[in-house]
C-alpha cells in the first residue's frame, strides 16, 4: 500500500456490506472490486485515487483507531465497545440510516420483582444472599455493560463473556441476564426475556467515520468532502 | 512505565530490599504469591469495577486470568492453602508488581505496572492492638525510607455500620443500606429517597401483583406468583428460584405499604458521611451527631478514640492527621479500620502506602469461619518520588 493512498474500509460479508454497497451505488460512486470478484481491494466509480479496503466490521474500528485508513463504515456499537476514548480516535461523520440494533439491558420474563435497571442492585444483593455469588450478566459488550451499569449504580454483578448465542444464557443456568443486540426483539421475546424499561443502552446503527489519526493533507480532506457530500445527496 | 530507567529502577529495588528487611524484622514472613491470578476470585470479591482496571484475558485452555491488580488477594489465598481451617496466626510480607489498567493512559502517577510492598495479618484476635502494629508499621516504613513530611488520613468502616445499626428502621432498609454505602452513587439516590420521604415507583403490572400479595404469608404468596406466571405463560426459567421472586415482590409491597423510614434518617447518615477534620474534632463531631439523633453508637466510637490514644502514646504525631468517614468506601472488603499516608502536598488520591481491616474477606475466599485479617500496602514508585521531593 502506498503511503499516498486515501482508504476507505467498509464491511466485507453480511447485510452491513450489501447495503453499504446500496448507499455507494445510490450516491454514483459505485464499489467495484478490483481484480477478481472475492478479492479484498475495491476502488470507487467516478472518484480515482480512493482505495477501498474489505474487512471485517471490528477489524474496521482497530483500523480507524491505528490511522490505518482514512474512512471507514462500521457500526456505533462496536465503536463505543472497542474505543475507550472515542472522540480523541474518531470523528462520526454521518450517520447511514441502516444497521439499526440496540444494544439492552434483558432479564427472563419471570423476573416479576425486576422491571428497571435500580431494581437490579436490590436483587443483586438478595441473589449473593441466596446464592453466595454474584448476578452474572452474559454479553459480548464488556465495556459498554461495565459504564453503562456504573453509570445506573449496579455493581453487585460479575460478567460471562459470551460469544455467540447470547439470549440462550439465562435459560441454561450460565448466566442470570443478558446484554446484547436486538433489532426486533424477537429473538427476546422468543427466549422469555424482557428489556429493562430504561435498558437501552444505545441505539446503534451504522456510521461513516473519520480516523482522527489518519494523515489528513489537504488532498485527503478534499477527498472527504467529496465522498461525504456525495453520500448526503 | 514502572521503571523509567535503570537508575531508577535500582532505587526501587533498593527501597524495597530496605522495607521487606524492616517488615521480616517486625516478624513478618517474606511470601511471593503468582503474579497470574484467576480473574474469577478478583471479579467476585472486588466487583466488575476491577475488570476497568485490570489485565483479565483467557488463556489457551480458556481459563480466565488477570495480572493482579492488588496483593491483599493472593496473599489471602495464599494464607488459605497453606492453612485451610484458617486456625492459625500468621504474618506475611511481600514485595513485588502489581497492574492496573489505565484507560487515559499510563502517566508518572498512574502507571500500569507497579511494585507493592506490605504485609498482611491474619487471625490476631486483638484487633485493635493489631490495628495498632499495622499503622504503626506502615509510619515506620515511610520513615524509614527516609519521608519525613507526610500526613495520616484515618477512616472507619465499623463506625457506619454502627450508625446504620443503632438507627430505627426496617431491617430491609437496614440491608439496602448496607449494601449501597459501597456503590456511593445509588446510595446518594437512595438517601434522597429517603430524605424526600418517597415512595417507590407503583406503577407497572408488576406492582399491582405486589398490591395483592401485601399481607399475604411467603407460602401463599409463593402459590399466588405461580399462577400468575401461569396465566401470563411466562415459564419460570433461570437461576432465581419462585421463592427468590416472590420474596422480591414481598419487598416491593412491603415498601408500598409501610411507611417509609423517617427523613431524619437521611440527614443523619448525610451529616455522618460529610465528618472529616482532625481526629478528635472529627469524633466529637460523630458523637454530636449520634447524641442529637439519640443513638448510642459509643462502644464504636471509644474504640476509635482507644486508636488514637494508644498511638499517640506510641509516638505518632496526630497534630496533622485527619479523620474521614468517607475514607475506605472505594474497597469492599474492608469492614474496620482504614488509613493511608499522604506524603506532603500530594494528592488525597495517590497515597504512598494505605491499609485496613478487612475481617469478611477470607470467609468469603473460602475459609471456614470469619478471620481477622488487618494489612497495609506501600506504593513504591510514589514513595521514592516523595522522598525524592522531600529532600
Amino acid at each position: 500500500m502506498e503511503s499516498s493512498s486515501f482508504i476507505i474500509a467498509v464491511p466485507s460479508k453480511g447485510r452491513l456490506k450489501e447495503q453499504a454497497a446500496e448507499l455507494f451505488e445510490r450516491a454514483g460512486l459505485g464499489l467495484r472490486a478490483r481484480g477478481h470478484e472475492r478479492g479484498y481491494r475495491g476502488r470507487l466509480e467516478g472518484i480515482d485515487d480512493v482505495e477501498v479496503e474489505y474487512t471485517s466490521a471490528s477489524e474496521i474500528v482497530h483500523q480507524l483507531k491505528a490511522g490505518r485508513v482514512h474512512l471507514g463504515i462500521t457500526g456505533e456499537d462496536l465503536v463505543r465497545e472497542m474505543l475507550a476514548d472515542v472522540d480523541a480516535k474518531v470523528e462520526f461523520l454521518k450517520p447511514l440510516g441502516f444497521g439499526q440494533a440496540d444494544v439492552v439491558v434483558a432479564v427472563p420474563d419471570c423476573w416479576l420483582d425486576v422491571s428497571r435497571m435500580a431494581d437490579l442492585e436490590d436483587v443483586a444483593a438478595q441473589f449473593s444472599r441466596a446464592h453466595g455469588r454474584r448476578l452474572r450478566v452474559a454479553t459480548k459488550y464488556l465495556n459498554l455493560t461495565r459504564r453503562f451499569f456504573a453509570a445506573n449504580g449496579v455493581a453487585g454483578y460479575r460478567i460471562v463473556e459470551s460469544a455467540g448465542a447470547t439470549e440462550a444464557t439465562p435459560a441454561s443456568g450460565t448466566a442470570e441476564l443478558i446484554v446484547d443486540i436486538t433489532s426486533t426483539g424477537t429473538t427476546l421475546k422468543a427466549n422469555h426475556l424482557k428489556i429493562l424499561e430504561d435498558g437501552v443502552i444505545l441505539q446503534s446503527q451504522a456510521h461513516l467515520l473519520a480516523a482522527r489519526g489518519g494523515s489528513w493533507d489537504a488532498r485527503a480532506m478534499a477527498l472527504r468532502n467529496t465522498i461525504v457530500k456525495a453520500l448526503s445527496a | 512505565m514502572a521503571a523509567e530507567s535503570a537508575r531508577k529502577f535500582e532505587a526501587l529495588q533498593a527501597q524495597a530490599r530496605d522495607l521487606l528487611d524492616l517488615f521480616a524484622r517486625t516478624g513478618y514472613e517474606p511470601v511471593a504469591p503468582s503474579i497470574l491470578q484467576p480473574a474469577d476470585v478478583f471479579l467476585d470479591q472486588i466487583g466488575e469495577s476491577v475488570r476497568g482496571r485490570t489485565y483479565v484475558f483467557t488463556d489457551l485452555a480458556g481459563d480466565e486470568l488477570c495480572l493482579r491488580p492488588d496483593l491483599t488477594v493472593p496473599v489471602s489465598r495464599l494464607y488459605l492453602e497453606r492453612h485451610p481451617q484458617a486456625d492459625t496466626v500468621a504474618r506475611y510480607c511481600y514485595n513485588g508488581p502489581t497492574f492496573r489498567f489505565q484507560p487515559f493512559g499510563a502517566g508518572r502517577t498512574h502507571p500500569r505496572e507497579f511494585r507493592q510492598a506490605g504485609i498482611e495479618c491474619f487471625g490476631a484476635v486483638d484487633r485493635e492492638s493489631a490495628d495498632l502494629e499495622v499503622i504503626l508499621l506502615a509510619v515506620e516504613s515511610v520513615r524509614s525510607a527516609g519521608l519525613r513530611e507526610f500526613g495520616l488520613r484515618f477512616g472507619d468502616i465499623a463506625l457506619f455500620y454502627a450508625l446504620i445499626n443503632a438507627l430505627d428502621l426496617p431491617e430491609r432498609w437496614r440491608l439496602k443500606l448496607h449494601h449501597y454505602f459501597w456503590r456511593p452513587a445509588s446510595f446518594h439516590a437512595l438517601l434522597g429517597r429517603l430524605a424526600r420521604g418517597e415512595r417507590p415507583d407503583s406503577d407497572g403490572p408488576a406492582a399491582a401483583l405486589a398490591g395483592t400479595l401485601a399481607g399475604e404469608t411467603p407460602e401463599r404468596a409463593e402459590e399466588l406468583v405461580a399462577a400468575y406466571l401461569e396465566e401470563q405463560a411466562i415459564p419460570l426459567a433461570g437461576s432465581r428460584s419462585l421463592s427468590e421472586i416472590t420474596e422480591g415482590l414481598l419487598d416491593n409491597a412491603a415498601d408500598l405499604r409501610a411507611e417509609p423510614p423517617p427523613k431524619e434518617v437521611a440527614t443523619v447518615i448525610d451529616y455522618f458521611l460529610a465528618v472529616a477534620g482532625p481526629p478528635r474534632e472529627a469524633m466529637d463531631q460523630v458523637a454530636m451527631i449520634g447524641k442529637g439523633a439519640g443513638l448510642d453508637i459509643d462502644a464504636a466510637l471509644d474504640a476509635v478514640l482507644r486508636r488514637f490514644d494508644r498511638l499517640e502514646r506510641d509516638g505518632v504525631d496526630l497534630g496533622r492527621a485527619t479523620f474521614a468517614t468517607e475514607l475506605g468506601r472505594t474497597l469492599e472488603y474492608y469492614s474496620g479500620m482504614v488509613f493511608q499516608i499522604e506524603g506532603a502536598g500530594m494528592d488525597q488520591t495517590e497515597p504512598v502506602a494505605g491499609g485496613g481491616r478487612y475481617d469478611g474477606l477470607l470467609a468469603a475466599l473460602g475459609a471456614p469461619r470469619e478471620v481477622p485479617a488487618v494489612g497495609l500496602a506501600v506504593h513504591t514508585e510514589r514513595l521514592l518520588g516523595a522522598v525524592e521531593r522531600d529532600s
